[in-house]
């Protein structure tokens, strides 16, 4: 499989506590991996290194072909200037757990924005696909809504098609459903399921095992900043041969909420 | 600890309340009434001409200086929200040129008296006698800095010092999860500051900004010592003249009170829009409905402008 991702190395310090400690990684193209994993391991801010919003102090993030955040020039990772990073992020698709939709703006209109303002695309183009993606995660017909009207489940669906609006090569999930009421985690996770279906790449930050087992073509599990166990989902997790991987999963699969429990904290 | 009672002594399901009296109240209350009756009473018998005030209320030069004071208080406030405007941004730069500039700005010009301000613009001519961009323009700064100018720069540039921390405090309340969403898209920084971050920081910084509104259409009255023909100083210009001092600083305080009154509705209108849900509604998916309802109104406007 041709790879879209690949990390090397990546070691990322805040302040004197080293939070990803040389994280080595592929993901291929269409590919869905499920990061799983204690709270405070390192999974969120792995992803959010992916797509530039955190700096790396070592090692490197490559995306379909261009090294995130830098260039190689005479052997040397020189610092790109804004422009190009941002155009980096534009493909880059990325779902928040506390959904950061835009309150000032419709449901429409938050789909839109970056196709507007960021691609400039013509707006009858940009409205119609945003529409075709309301259609497909089941918002047509509140377009006009405003977020603070939607539900949990609601806001997290438009901020899935606000980033796929971007037509992304890559789609960045970080936790997606940690903040839902749990009667609504089943909405968005037939959307992810969809798009996974679709042939997207993804990676996804996740406490939902059962969505990893079954939707996930590769699990890795992060623990203390490394990447402990790494693969099909039926070796990783049924039978994980790091000490700590396995604690994690038995208690997770004795009782699925205690993996999630703390992360709001985020 | 009301007297004790039996349960089985409630026998009935309603009984009429009796609101219990304040007689300290009605004491207090006519206490100061006589107190105000007294006031008032010195003031009608006082050594002042009523029908004077009355004369001077409408009188041309007087109506041509409160004109004067609306528009130097409506440009200075426009200049102020601009640099304030300006100078938050600058604040929040990741340049410590930038944001120390920014901040020595604000640190002169608020801490410095607004009327010493004034003075400085008024003599500027001392510190530069000619104005010159090489090529471009040359002129003597005397005529260049009218007291109109000075004033408005100085009320102008002392409001932006305050516009700035008003500005900076509602950049500051916009969650940070906007501005990651917003690099997320790949927006660029100015991008977000003026899509996604300014006009979520208007709901806080709008209040406020009435309420330095009010503020300067009294402080406009300064101008008057560097002779810009505002309310005020047209005041001072009839009574050097006729004596009637304080008759035409009551004329003046009647003007200022209509004046400070209109803005007040103003701002109360404005901050019950704005302000629902800050105090009586405490939950935050309550702020959030309430940013929706706020851009539900909103929305004949933006649907206009589309297209």
């Amino acid at each position: 499989m041709t790879p879209v991702v690949k990390v090397v190395n990546v070691h990322k310090r805040f302040g004197a506590r080293e939070v990803l400690r040389g994280i080595d990684l592929e993901v291929g193209d269409g590919e869905v991996l499920c990061i799983l994993g204690p709270s405070g391991g390192g999974k969120s801010t792995l992803l959010r290194c992916i797509n530039h919003l955190e700096t790396i102090d070592d090692g490197l993030v490559w995306v379909d072909g261009e090294i995130i955040g830098y260039e190689l020039r005479d052997g040397a990772l020189r610092e790109l200037p804004e422009r190009k990073i941002r155009r980096q992020q534009q493909d880059i698709g990325m779902v928040f757990q506390h959904f950061n939709l835009f309150p000032h703006l419709t449901v429409l209109g938050n789909v839109v924005e970056g196709p507007l303002v960021v691609r400039r695309e013509p707006k009858a183009v940009a409205m119609s696909r945003a529409l075709d993606l309301l259609e497909s995660v089941g918002l047509r017909d509140r377009a006009n809504a405003w977020p603070s009207q939607l539900s949990g489940g609601q806001k997290q669906r438009v901020a899935i098609a606000r980033a796929l609006a971007m037509q992304p090569k890559l789609m960045l999930f970080d936790e997606p459903t940690s903040a839902l009421d749990s009667e609504l985690v089943g909405e968005v996770l037939d959307v992810m399921r969809r798009i996974a279906s679709e042939g997207a790449t993804m990676i996804v930050v996740t406490h939902e095992i059962g969505f990893a087992r079954e939707v996930a073509d590769r699990v890795a599990i992060m623990v203390d900043g490394e990447l402990r166990e790494i693969g099909r989902p039926s070796e990783v997790l049924v039978n994980p041969k790091d000490k700590r991987v396995r604690r994690f999963l038995a208690r997770v699969i004795a009782d699925p909420d205690e993996a999630s429990s703390g992360t709001n904290q985020s | 600890m009301g007297a004790m009672i039996e349960v089985d002594q409630l026998t009935q399901r309603s009984y009429p309340v009796v609101r219990s009296r304040h007689p300290l109240r009605w004491v207090s209350a006519v206490l100061v009434l006589a107190a105000l009756a007294t006031i008032v009473r010195a003031f009608a018998e006082g050594q002042i001409d009523w029908p004077v005030v009355g004369e001077f209320l409408t009188a041309p030069i007087i109506l041509r200086g409160f004109a004067n004071t609306l528009l130097i208080s409506a440009l200075a406030m426009t200049l102020g929200l601009t640099l304030g405007t300006i100078f938050a941004v600058m604040r929040h730069s990741g340049n410590p040129v930038t944001s120390g500039v920014a901040w020595l700005y604000v640190w002169l010009f608020r801490g410095t008296p607004l009327l010493l301000q004034l003075l400085i613009w008024f003599n500027i001519a001392l510190v530069f006698p000619t104005i010159t961009i090489p090529g471009l323009f040359h002129a003597n700064t005397v005529e260049v800095v009218t007291p109109f100018v000075a004033a408005l720069l100085g009320l102008g540039i002392n409001e932006g010092a305050y516009m700035t921390e008003v500005v900076r405090a509602g950049i500051n309340a916009v969650d940070r999860g906007q501005t990651e969403a917003a690099a997320a898209l790949g927006m660029s920084h100015m991008q977000t500051l003026r899509r996604i971050v300014l006009p979520q920081a208007m709901r806080i910084i709008i209040p406020p900004v009435g309420n330095q509104a009010i503020g300067m259409l009294k402080f406009s009255s300064l101008a008057a010592t560097i002779s810009f023909s505002e309310m005020l100083n047209s005041a001072q210009q009839v009574y050097f003249v006729n004596g009637a001092v304080i008759e035409l600083l009551f004329v003046c305080a009647v003007w200022y009170l209509l004046a400070t009154t209109v803005l007040s509705i103003i701002q109360y209108f404005i901050e019950r829009h704005f302000g629902r849900g800050d105090a009586r509604q405490t939950s935050s998916s309550r702020m959030v409905d309430w940013i929706g309802g706020l851009a539900d109104r909103l929305r004949p406007a933006r649907a206009g402008q589309g297209a």
